[in-house]
Formats: C-alpha cells, sequence, structure tokens
C-alpha cells in the first residue's frame, strides 16, 4: 500500500514539474542565501577562533593597564609573589622585511593551561623554546620572518594569519620592549587569600572573559548585519515554499479522496506525505547548500578585504566547508518546510473522506479573519515604534526593524483589498467591474508573493537610501579630513629628518602623521599627535564642542574625540579623560568619524612627543599649491620612491573602495532577494493561471477575447506590482530611518543623515514594475493561447 | 606542540633522549657531577647550586590535630637546569617548580607552581634564608627557626619551625651513592624541626603541632639509567631515634637500597646496600595505579622489623610528573610515625 501511495504522490509532481520546479527552487535558493551568509559568518568566526583560542582571549579573564598598552615586568612578578596565578603576554607589530606580522610573547610555564594550540611541526624540546629561540609563525609569513630574525623560525598551521609566537624573552627583544609587558592572562583557580589586584597594581585593571574578544566585539555587528540579510532572504524563500506546497495540496484533494477510499489510512498517508517533503526538503536544501557555498565563495574575498580594512581581522580567504553552517542549512530548510506544509497537512488530516475533489480557487479572507490580521499588523506596528524609542542596543533595533516588516507585510494584503474594493465600486463599465472583482479574487492567491516582493523592494530602497546618504555624508567628510595634497611615508627616523629639513621650503605646511594603538575608556583606540595649524582648524568640524579646541589641544591642555569613542564611553565635551596613568585632559570637542569601528583621540604634537617619546613619524602630509612640482622635487631632487607619495585623489579613492567593497555585499544580497521575490511572482501567476479557467471562462463566453483577457492579466500584475510599491516607499524609508539611526548608532556608534533620493526610488520602481511585466509574461500568453475547447468544457462540466 | 606538553616535558628538563625515572637517569652533559669528600660550606650551601642539574628543598610534617586527628603536610621547593650556570631575565637557564600537599585520613590536597628563574618568581637565597616561588615560602634568619606558607584553591597553611638538632648528612658525609654505577648526590637533612601552626582547610583552620624533616639534596644525574623509580622512609620512632631509607627499583627487578640510622643527639650511621629490606605487603588501587601503602621494613643490624601503614593510601600527588607521598604509622619491633614516598609506579 506504501508503494501505491507514494507512486501516486510522486506521480502528481510528474503531471505538473512547473509546481515541483517552483517548490525546489524557492526552497533551494532560500537555503542558499542562508547558508551563503551562515558560511560567510562561520568562516570569519573560525578565523577569530584561532585568533582568540591563541592567546585563550575568549576563555580567560585578563589584566590589562588602564591606561597605555604595557606595563611593567616587575609588576608581573609582585602580582605573582603576592599569589596571582596569571601567565604574562607580550604583543606587538613586527617588520620583518616588508611583511608586517603579529608578534606574541608568552610563558610556557606560567600560561593557563590549554593555552596555545600550538600543533605539533616536530619536536621542539622545552629548551629550544626558551634557551636557544624558536619562533612559531603561519606558515604565511614564516618565509619572510626566517629572513629577518637569528633565531630558528617553525611553520605552524595552526595559527592565526600574520601571527608569530615565541617565547617572552625573545618577543621583547625582537619588538625592542625590554622588561615590558602588555597583559596578563589568568588562571581559572586562584589560591585563596590572596590581596586584591588595587593593592599590588593600581595601574592594572581585570576585563572578564566575555569582554576581551577585541576582535569578536567589533565585527559582531557587521555579522549580525550579515545574519538579518540571510534572515529576511529565507523568508522571502520560504513564502515560495508556503504557496507552492499549499497548492500542491489543494490540487491534490481528489487523489488524496480516491486513496483513503482505495483504504490507504489517514495517519499512513499523512507519513507518506511528511516523508516526500521531507525528501523534497534535503534534496532542495542540499541544492541550496551547494549554491550557498558558491554564493559565499565569491563574496568572501570582499567581506574579508571589509573585515580588514575596516577592523583588522584577520579572516582567510578561503573557504572551508564546516558542518556549523552547511548542517544548520540543511535543518533549517527541514524546519522551513515543515513550518509551510504545517497547516496543508493539518487540513488534509482534518478532511472528511468523501469531500469535495475539486480545488478550491483560495477562498477569500473571512470577514473575521481579516479584523484579526488587521489586529495583528496594528500590534506589530505599535512594537515597532516602541521598541524603536525605549529599546537599547543592537539586538532591540534588529526587533524593531522586524516587527515593522512583518507588520507591514501583514497588511499589504488588507491595504490591497481595501483598494480594490473601492476601485470596483468606482469603477465605470462591466468589464472594469469585472476586472477589478477578478483581481480582488485573485489576492489571495497572489498574496504571498505580493508580500515578498514588498519586503524586497522595501529593503532596496532601505539599504540604497542608506549607502548613497552615506557615500554622500563621506565624501564630504573625507574632503574635510584629507586637506593635505600629498602624502607620502618614509622608511626611518633619520629619512623623516631630512625630509623635513628638505620640504620645510618648498611647502605651506608639513603635517607629521604621529600615531599609536592604545586603550582609552576602555576601548579600543588610536591616540594622534597632530601639529595644529589651518589644515586642521579652517576644515575639521565638531559635533559638539566646549569653547576654543584647537588652541588647547595644540597647548596641550584638551583632547579631541571621535564620535565613537563618545557613544561608547559615555564623554562628551567638558568631561576628563585618562590618556595615559599620569596624563588627564579635558574634552573639547567630539568629531564625527565616519566609517571607523575603532575610537580615536587627538592631542598636539608636543604633549605627544612627551608621552610615547619612542614614537617617530614615518607618515607625512604636505600642504603646497603645486602638487605635481613638489612631488617631481621629491623623487628627482630627494631620492624618494615614486610610490612612496600618494596624492589626495588617490588616498580618497581608497577610502572610499573599503566603503564600496562592504556594500558590494549587502548589494548583493539585494539583489538576489528581489530576484527571488520576482521568482515568487512567477510561480504564483504561472501556477494560478492553471486554475483561473472556469474563472475567465464566463467572460470569454460573454465575448472578451482571449488576447485581451491576456492583456488584462497583464495589467493586473502592473497594477498590483504598482501598488506594492506604493507601499514599498513609505516602507524602504521607513526601514532607511531606522537603520541610519538606530541600527548604525548601536552597531558602530556613529548617526549618518538621511539623504532621499528620488531618482533611485523612480529606476527602483521601474525596475519592479517590469520584473512584475515579466513575470506576468509567460501566464498571460499561456493565457491568451488557451484554447476554445478548455474554456468551453468548463460550462460543459459544471458541478 | 600543545602547551600542556611543553609542561609535562617540562619537568626535570627531559629532553629527547631521558631516561630513567623523570628522566633522572639521563647523562650529566655538561652539568657539575658531585664529588666524594664534599667540603660543605654552610649557610651558603643552603642555596642553589646553578651547576648541577636537578635540585629540590624538600620539606615533610607529621602532625596532630587538638582532637588527636593525624595529618600530613608537605611542602617542596624544585630547581631544574636547562643548562649549567644562571642569567638574568626570562633568559635564565633555571625553571623552578613546587608541590604543597596536606593528608588528612579522609582526604589528599595538592598544588603545584612553576616559575622561570632570572625574573624573581622564584628563588633562593642561603643567608638569611629565604626560598620561595609566587607567594609560597620558607624563610627565616637562618635554617634552623623558619616560617612556612602555601596557599592553593582549596587549603593553605602557616606554620613555624624550630630545629631540635643538628643537620645530618646521608652517605659519606653527605655523598649519598644511588646505584652500583656510582652515581650519587650530595644530600643532607635537617630531620629534628618541632613544627606548629594553622592548616586551612575547606572546613575550616585546624591548630597542629608535630614534628618535620627537611631534606636537601643536589645533583645532575642521580639515577643509572635502568633505575625506574624509588620507595623512599623517612622514620621517627618513639624512641627517638630516626630512619631516612630507601631502595630505588631496577629494570629487572633488583634494587639498590640505602639509609642512614640517625641517634637522637645527630650521630649517623651509613647504611650499605642491601641492610634494609622493604617488602610491599598490600597495595591499593590510587589514581589508576597500583601502589603499595603497607610495607614490611628490616634491618637487622638494630633489630628492626615493623610494618609502615599509610595514614591515607590516597595521598597521590595530581602533578605533571605523579607520584605518591603521604604519613605513615609504624607497628612492630619499634613504633612510631613517618613519611612515605613513592615514584615510578605507573
Amino acid at each position: 500500500m506504501n508503494r501505491a501511495g507514494l507512486a501516486a504522490l510522486w506521480s502528481f509532481w510528474r503531471r505538473n514539474p512547473l509546481q515541483l520546479f517552483t517548490l525546489v527552487a524557492g526552497l533551494a535558493l532560500a537555503t542558499a542565501l542562508w547558508s551563503g551568509v551562515q558560511a560567510l559568518n562561520a568562516e570569519a568566526r573560525a578565523s577569530y577562533d584561532a585568533a582568540a583560542s591563541v592567546l585563550g582571549e575568549g576563555r580567560y579573564d585578563q589584566v590589562v593597564p588602564r591606561a597605555g598598552d604595557g606595563f611593567a615586568q616587575e609588576t608581573y612578578v609582585a602580582l605573582r609573589r603576592a599569589g596571582w596565578q596569571a601567565g604574562p603576554v607580550l604583543e606587538g607589530r613586527f617588520d620583518a622585511g616588508d611583511t608586517r606580522l603579529r608578534l606574541v610573547g608568552l610563558d610556557p610555564l606560567t600560561a593557563p593551561a590549554g593555552l596555545g594550540p600550538v600543533s605539533s611541526a616536530g619536536d621542539t624540546p622545552l629548551q629550544d623554546f626558551l634557551a636557544e629561540g624558536v619562533i612559531f609563525a603561519h606558515p604565511g609569513i614564516a618565509e619572510a620572518l626566517r629572513g629577518a630574525v637569528p633565531d630558528r623560525v617553525v611553520a605552524d598551521s595552526g595559527l592565526p594569519p600574520d601571527t608569530a609566537i615565541t617565547d617572552i624573552g625573545i618577543a621583547q627583544r625582537l619588538l625592542n620592549r625590554p622588561g615590558e609587558i602588555s597583559r596578563l592572562i589568568l588562571s581559572d583557580t586562584q589560591p585563596m587569600g590572596r590581596p586584591p589586584l588595587e593593592e599590588i597594581a593600581p595601574d592594572l585593571v581585570l576585563q572578564p572573559s566575555q569582554q576581551s574578544a577585541d576582535i569578536a566585539q567589533l565585527t559582531d555587528s557587521f555579522h549580525l548585519n550579515l545574519t538579518a540579510f540571510g534572515l529576511l532572504s529565507f523568508a522571502v524563500g520560504i513564502f515560495i515554499v508556503h504557496g507552492a506546497i499549499g497548492l500542491a495540496f489543494e490540487q491534490r484533494r481528489a487523489m488524496v479522496r480516491t486513496l483513503r477510499t482505495l483504504g490507504l489510512p489517514l495517519r499512513q498517508l499523512v507519513l507518506l506525505m511528511v516523508l516526500e517533503l521531507l525528501i523534497l526538503a534535503l534534496v532542495a536544501g542540499g541544492i541550496g547548500v551547494m549554491l550557498g557555498y558558491l554564493l559565499a565563495a565569491s563574496l568572501l574575498p570582499d567581506v574579508a578585504a571589509t573585515l580588514e580594512g575596516l577592523y583588522g581581522a584577520q579572516v582567510s580567504g578561503a573557504l572551508s566547508l564546516q558542518p556549523s553552517w552547511w548542517l544548520s542549512s540543511l535543518a533549517i530548510a527541514l524546519l522551513g518546510t515543515v513550518l509551510a506544509a504545517a497547516g496543508a497537512l493539518w487540513q488534509i488530516a482534518r478532511m472528511p473522506v468523501l469531500a469535495s475533489g475539486k480545488a478550491r480557487a483560495w477562498a477569500v479572507a473571512s470577514g473575521r479573519l481579516r479584523g484579526l490580521q488587521g489586529a495583528a499588523v496594528a500590534v506589530l506596528l505599535l512594537a515597532s515604534a516602541l521598541l524603536t524609542a525605549l529599546g537599547h542596543g543592537l539586538i532591540a533595533g534588529f526587533a524593531g526593524l522586524a516587527c515593522l516588516l512583518i507588520g507591514a507585510a501583514l497588511g499589504l494584503p488588507l491595504i490591497l483589498e481595501a483598494v480594490l474594493t473601492l476601485a470596483q465600486r468606482r469603477a465605470r463599465g462591466v468589464r472594469w467591474q469585472w476586472f477589478w472583482a477578478d483581481t480582488r479574487q485573485q489576492l489571495p492567491g497572489l498574496r504571498l508573493a505580493l508580500m515578498a516582493l514588498l519586503l524586497a523592494m522595501a529593503a532596496n530602497v532601505g539599504v540604497s537610501t542608506m549607502v548613497s546618504s552615506f557615500r554622500l555624508t563621506f565624501v564630504g567628510f573625507l574632503d574635510q579630513r584629507l586637506t593635505a595634497e600629498l602624502y607620502l611615508g618614509v622608511d626611518s627616523a633619520d629619512e623623516a629628518a631630512r625630509l623635513q629639513a628638505f620640504a620645510a621650503p618648498r611647502t605651506d605646511a608639513i603635517l607629521p602623521l604621529l600615531s599609536v594603538d592604545t586603550r582609552l575608556a576602555d576601548q579600543p583606540t588610536q591616540l594622534f599627535g597632530a601639529r595644529v595649524g589651518p589644515s586642521y582648524s579652517d576644515n575639521w568640524t565638531f559635533i559638539a564642542s566646549d569653547g576654543p579646541v584647537w588652541d588647547r589641544v595644540a597647548d596641550g591642555r584638551a583632547v579631541i574625540i571621535n564620535e565613537q569613542l563618545a557613544r561608547r564611553a559615555g564623554l562628551w565635551p567638558g568631561d576628563s579623560l585618562a590618556i595615559t596613568r599620569d596624563v588627564s585632559l579635558p574634552i573639547a570637542g567630539v568629531a564625527g568619524d565616519y566609517g571607523n569601528p575603532k575610537g580615536q583621540a587627538v592631542i598636539g604634537e608636543a604633549l605627544f612627543r612627551d608621552l610615547y617619546p619612542s614614537v617617530r613619524a614615518t607618515r607625512f602630509g604636505l600642504r603646497t599649491d603645486d602638487p605635481d612640482a613638489l612631488r617631481d622635487a621629491l623623487v628627482d631632487e630627494f631620492g624618494l620612491d615614486p610610490g612612496q607619495i600618494t596624492d589626495q585623489a588617490a588616498l580618497k579613492r581608497f577610502s572610499l573602495d573599503v566603503f564600496e567593497r562592504t556594500f558590494t555585499v549587502t548589494g548583493a544580497l539585494n539583489i538576489l532577494t528581489l530576484a527571488v521575490a520576482g521568482f515568487a511572482m512567477l510561480m504564483s501567476l504561472l501556477t494560478l493561471a492553471g486554475m483561473r479557467v472556469p474563472q475567465l471562462a464566463p467572460a470569454w463566453a460573454l465575448g472578451i477575447t482571449r488576447r485581451e483577457l491576456g492583456r488584462l492579466e497583464l495589467l493586473r500584475a502592473v497594477i498590483l506590482a504598482a501598488l506594492t510599491l506604493l507601499v514599498a516607499l513609505p516602507l524602504g524609508l521607513a526601514l532607511a530611518w531606522m537603520l541610519l539611526a538606530v541600527i548604525n548608532v548601536e552597531a558602530f556608534g556613529w548617526r549618518l543623515p538621511m539623504y532621499l533620493f528620488p531618482l533611485d526610488y523612480a529606476r527602483l520602481g521601474a525596475f519592479a514594475l517590469l520584473a512584475a511585466v515579466l513575470a506576468a509574461l509567460w501566464p498571460a500568453r499561456r493565457l491568451a493561447r488557451t484554447p476554445a475547447a478548455h474554456l468551453l468544457k468548463v460550462f460543459a462540466n459544471a458541478n | 606542540m600543545r602547551i600542556d606538553a611543553i609542561l609535562a616535558c617540562l619537568l626535570l628538563a627531559q629532553p629527547l633522549n631521558a631516561q630513567g625515572f623523570a628522566g633522572m637517569g639521563t647523562d650529566a652533559e655538561g652539568f657539575a657531577v658531585p664529588q666524594p669528600d664534599p667540603d660543605f660550606d654552610f649557610p651558603a650551601d643552603h642555596g642553589p647550586h646553578p651547576d648541577y642539574r636537578i635540585e629540590w628543598w624538600y620539606l615533610t610534617a607529621n602532625l596532630d590535630g587538638p582532637d588527636g586527628t593525624e595529618y600530613g603536610l608537605q611542602w617542596t621547593l624544585f630547581r631544574s637546569a636547562l643548562a649549567p650556570g644562571e642569567a638574568e631575565g626570562w633568559q635564565s637557564p633555571q625553571i623552578w617548580f613546587a608541590h604543597a600537599a596536606i593528608t588528612t585520613p579522609d582526604r589528599h590536597f595538592s598544588a603545584e607552581r612553576f616559575a622561570r628563574g632570572g625574573i624573581g618568581q622564584a628563588g633562593v637565597t642561603p643567608d638569611p634564608f629565604d626560598a620561595w616561588i609566587d607567594d609560597w615560602r620558607m624563610t627565616g634568619a637562618d635554617f634552623d627557626s623558619l616560617a612556612l606558607t602555601a596557599t592553593a584553591d582549596e587549603f593553605a597553611y602557616a606554620m613555624t619551625l624550630e630545629a631540635q638538632g643538628p643537620l645530618v648528612f646521608h652517605g659519606r658525609d653527605g655523598f649519598s651513592v644511588k646505584s652500583a654505577q656510582g652515581q650519587a648526590s650530595y644530600y643532607y637533612s635537617q630531620p629534628f624541626y618541632e613544627i606548629s601552626g594553622t592548616l586551612t582547610l575547606p572546613e575550616g583552620p585546624v591548630e597542629v603541632t608535630g614534628s618535620a624533616w627537611l631534606d636537601r639534596e643536589w645533583s645532575s644525574q642521580p639515577l643509572s639509567e635502568d633505575q625506574i623509580g624509588w620507595d623512599w622512609f623517612s622514620l621517627t620512632f618513639d624512641t627517638g631515634e630516626k630512619l631516612m631509607g630507601f631502595q630505588l627499583r631496577e629494570d629487572g627487578g633488583e634494587a639498590f637500597t640505602a639509609g642512614t640510622w640517625i641517634m637522637p643527639d645527630g650521630q649517623t650511621a651509613t647504611l650499605q646496600d642491601g641492610a634494609l629490606q622493604a617488602t610491599p605487603l598490600e597495595t591499593s588501587e590510587v589514581a589508576g595505579r597500583t601502589v603499595p601503602t603497607r610495607w614490611r621494613l628490616t634491618l637487622p643490624a638494630r633489630d628492626l622489623d615493623i610494618e609502615v601503614d599509610a595514614v591515607n593510601p590516597s595521598a597521590w600527588m595530581d602533578t605533571s610528573v605523579p607520584y605518591w607521598e603521604g604519613p605513615v604509622h609504624m607497628s612492630g619491633s619499634h613504633a612510631g610515625r613517618g613519611y612515605l614516598e613513592m615514584t615510578g609506579y605507573d
């Protein structure tokens, strides 16, 4: 009996290959987008984990200096002698020829157990590690490192990219930081009765383990964005699947009735259907995972470049098959199918054996259901407003966004119904009244496809608004900041001194770029020393400021911070900021700093040189009226390599490039989502077309030609798409506002002004309408070519 | 190489060709070798000897609580050299590690510490005497009057020690031979401490008093290649006499025994190989190993025929190189208390 049942179920798909294709393709696309995003996230996270676990950042508490980037190793010994079980770490950037790498030194005796999964590349006795000086390096940099250090270098693929690990003594020598330690990693077990940290080392502060992963913290928002997009795409895909399964079940009612009267028990039938669905889901999910892999592989270089450019995070450029994402994608595909089919299966299970076998052309929603739906929409929109106004944090922001989108999607059919009813009432002439009524009647069938289209269009509007606002603001911002005509870098402090002497008579101003990576107010921050002059005071604008800014900064009496640092640390002009353990300055101004995930602070050059005398400026900005002549002079007379000089335009292009790549990823996902929605519409129309013959036959019999019916189908599609677009536009703008004012602030710490781009919206509208026309073209043509005999048959067997 | 693998082969600076228990049977290779007729110079020799490979300051104590409960206590500081000599800072070839333990009739607590030499985290200065690693210390104006502390997550102790007798030298005036091939170490003890102080256990603090025994030993190859472990006894009899005895077990089942019979006034008599016989009577399953926890010791020259019984058979030191160490009591021809250490039972 099972075989007969399965054969019967399968025969349905054989006779309706289009629906099978819809189902599988919809699920596959949805899974592809979801799994692609998951693959990108998983690959990035694996890279962070490798970095985090080498130094135990994720798992252990740490002790870090309150300000500055290091402390004396005597403090470490004092802590150990007081009973604190901690392992020292020294970390810094090391230049091996042209290669810049991260060098990490630790003490293997005091590192907490389990630290450092340095895989065995050969047995290195401890005495070699400690006394002789062995350095373990990532294979990508091992060669470069060998040429630069006298110690033995062993390649080890278990390390994160661009990282090398060695004994702390060796690291101190190579980094030229004798007696210094960057931070301590605490063991899980500590002895009883040890004195508190403040008593032994008042300059150090305990950092609990969940805050330790700087990279993970910084990039969380980026991954959250990606995941949100993946979810949105998946939701759109599930709409398609729901539609296809529902339709299939409707059309199989006759078959179900036949099978049951033949003796197939209901439970067995339902189980067979579930089995069939699961098989389809696995097949579709499998296809989707493969597509997702291809998608992720093609996007990964952009993502990696983005993450490196924005956060300095090292992500491998090659995609590896991690069970976490493809297993979860298959599971999501199965889950989505189950959810999509649950309603239909429930109905089949409850259907009386001898119920009508005819497919019903999607019953119009009853009045009560409509009321419920309306109530749901109101609740969701209210929730969205509340979350936006009162919520804090990225999760609340995204939740508000989700409520808004779902509320709007649920509300769309209600709005369309209302508009169509109005149009029907105002229509003149039978044809138009029939047209509007027929459109209304088709609405439930197209409902899901239109909701998908709405979400895709709104996402397009919203994200493109955000991207364009960003680009506009950023270009203006770059113009402000990149004022020097030429930027150049030299190799050594000597050359820098000679350069300054050479350039002094030939330029209007020389701006050395002095900076150091440190922590201020517990945030990773870049501290700059600025040679204050008109280049700064004429061009910088502040979000907030407190009296004269640049004079005080030049005198070393104040500091400027960027918006990110201000928002994250809760500081504003007038508050005091500790620069190092001895020096605190009042904040004179907060400057906008678009696109920078880190904090930034600016102090005067003189003060900077006092605090960090070992930092030498090797990069400079030169102000001049004649950049070309100056560049020639530098190359010909001073002897600089042309590659060392960058002009302003090139630098701006490079900065914009980084951001273009960020939005390439979201742009690609946007287009794909729109394509999926268009596909949904096509499939809905196609499958409905087959069922609409009974509705169209009377109209044809009354005189409307088939060609005209076809044209009316096209018109219908265009009208519905246009109406959806009208709802999508304000929804998209609301989405854009939320992204700029809420999500961006929570995720990155800076706020963008919102600009409107009517031309972009018009273009999007045109594309959407075009997509609707294309989607409706095929069904319309099929309809126009329906043989007269089929239409006649409707009357012959009216039942 | 995992860091914990590094740590595991760290103990006693075990090179790839390590031999004997914990590598102590490996060739001396450039380190100084103990010579017969040592000429000790105190207090300087209470301090470290960086030219020798392995060295320790080893304290064990038998204690009684207010209600008569028997306790055992251990405080050991080891020095292990990767190369002879000393250097400043992280370049120092000296590695320090320490074990601390408390044994009660029901429970055994142990803890371990590691430290690099050269940076001040661990070390020993002879005069005034100060031996430390992290916050564990054994310190005093001189060797006769010491304060002892150790802390761990589950236990801690703070004790004071007063010597009631002179130093005791083992073997030939401190030159202690360990095998027929002649491997030897410099070895002396202070077995006459009276000790009192407070043990901090999970249940709360306990005031204890008793007697303690401090061993000092250093060498570069204390074992021969085929010696797989040893059983070491330090016993104090009710008569006031004391016995230090050990048996070094060899690959083929043979054993090399040695010992020192100590009079109450500090005079000693060295025992030759074979004079002391130690026979296991009963074994216990401890930490997945089979370890003898009841022994019969005979020394015909002194009419000694005793049974030595562990106070707590589960006194297993769960450290990087694990071994058994705990308090014992004796019965038979003589009665008394002492300490037992057993290594090489895997």
